[in-house]
């Protein structure tokens, strides 16, 4: 008869999930840009101290990080309980760090080999002792300019 | 003749495997949240002639290895510290060439002359907590801080921006470099009114 004739109705008709791929997708860019992949496994426990008088850290690029402060319990057998410093993926001695420092920098691009920031991730349970002399390293290998990282909260945090 | 539909793809799976894709960015992700105090180590050379420096423009902060502090040679508690800082910094007590102008301090004659004099001595042990230490440097940035948005807001009160968050526009990479042009202006004035003089002693050895 007429074309415009209803379908057979009764049963609903199939929800289309044709679309679901876009939407997955579009929150998967999202997370692929927003990702930082992280570089090194933390082998020293690192509870950053609290302050709020901070400024954001520079483009990765333009970051090393040194990590210092008692070894992670699985380690503790084997490094004891005195904090240590974490150079990559490995712990490292005070003498080693600007080593590391040099070589870092001869692998970042000529431009930014001297902008460079040296980011201290420490456990706020470290003793200064270790930081100073991680301070006069950096001294000697003229890398000057560091940044300790905190994480954001009142500084009264930092006492327990 | 029988009308024939061309074949679909089923894209049904292709949802799995993006969602495959999408949890494995999920678990591997860490959205940058890096922040800390910056700070810039004095470089190696030795000084042959140490300039002097009036005692009255020194601020001694003494931080030893059970976590006390002692502050112009008095126990002091973190709390009091930021306007203990405060104070020296704009006291302004000095007269003729170094008087101060903008300064709103009591203009003691034995605490600072000038900020562009004022020297913050940081000293701690070898075997102060690290987290004390950041703490007394939160505070001691926090009290050039005060100031310097104090100053700017003076200057250039149109803008109903404070200091740190002038700052924090200037370095935004967002920001557009005309934007940062006339921001760098501002901050630099700033900057030079509050100088931040903060020296670090080599730590005392424990016996």
């Amino acid at each position: 008869m007429s074309k415009f004739k209803k379908k057979k109705g009764g049963d609903l008709p199939a929800i289309s999930t044709a679309s679901l791929p876009d939407i997955v997708f579009m929150l998967l860019f999202f997370f692929m840009v927003a990702t930082v992949m992280r570089d090194s496994t933390l082998m020293v426990s690192n509870t950053l101290p609290a302050a709020d008088q901070v400024q954001k850290l520079d483009k990765k690029d333009r970051v090393m990080y040194i990590y210092a402060g008692k070894p992670s319990d699985r380690y503790q057998s084997k490094y004891g309980t005195q904090a240590r410093i974490q150079l990559n993926d490995k712990f490292a001695t005070v003498q080693d760090v600007g080593a590391f420092v040099l070589a870092e920098r001869a692998s970042k691009r000529q431009e930014l080999q001297n902008v460079l920031t040296t980011a201290l991730k420490v456990d706020g349970e470290t003793n200064m002792g270790l930081i100073t002399d991680i301070k006069q390293e950096l001294r000697k290998v003229n890398a000057l300019k560091i940044n300790y990282t905190t994480r954001l909260g009142a500084y009264t945090q930092n006492f327990n | 003749m029988p009308k024939r539909s061309a074949p679909e793809v089923n894209a049904g799976s292709m949802a799995d495997i993006a969602f495959l894709l999408l949890i494995f960015f999920l678990v591997t992700t860490t959205i940058e949240t890096d922040s800390g105090i910056n700070r810039k180590l004095p470089p190696i050379e030795d000084v042959v002639d140490p300039p002097v420096i009036k005692q009255r423009n020194i601020f001694t902060v003494v931080v030893n290895k059970n976590n006390d502090l002692l502050v112009e040679e008095k126990p002091m508690n973190i709390k009091d510290l930021r306007a203990a800082a405060v104070a020296f910094l704009d006291n302004g007590g000095g007269k003729g060439e170094e008087a101060c102008n903008f300064c709103q301090g009591e203009k003691d004659p034995s605490s600072s002359d000038n900020p562009d004099k004022a020297i913050i001595s940081l000293k701690n042990d070898r075997e102060t907590e690290y987290q004390v230490y950041i703490a007394v440097q939160n505070e001691l940035v926090a009290a050039y801080n005060e100031l310097r948005d104090r100053e700017y807001l003076r200057l250039n009160p149109n803008d109903g921006l404070t200091f740190t968050q002038a700052d924090k526009i200037y370095s935004d990479p967002r920001t557009t470099p005309s934007t940062k042009e006339a921001l760098k202006k501002k901050l630099d004035v700033v900057k030079l009114l509050f100088p931040q003089k903060l020296s670090e002693a080599e730590p005392s050895k424990t016996n």
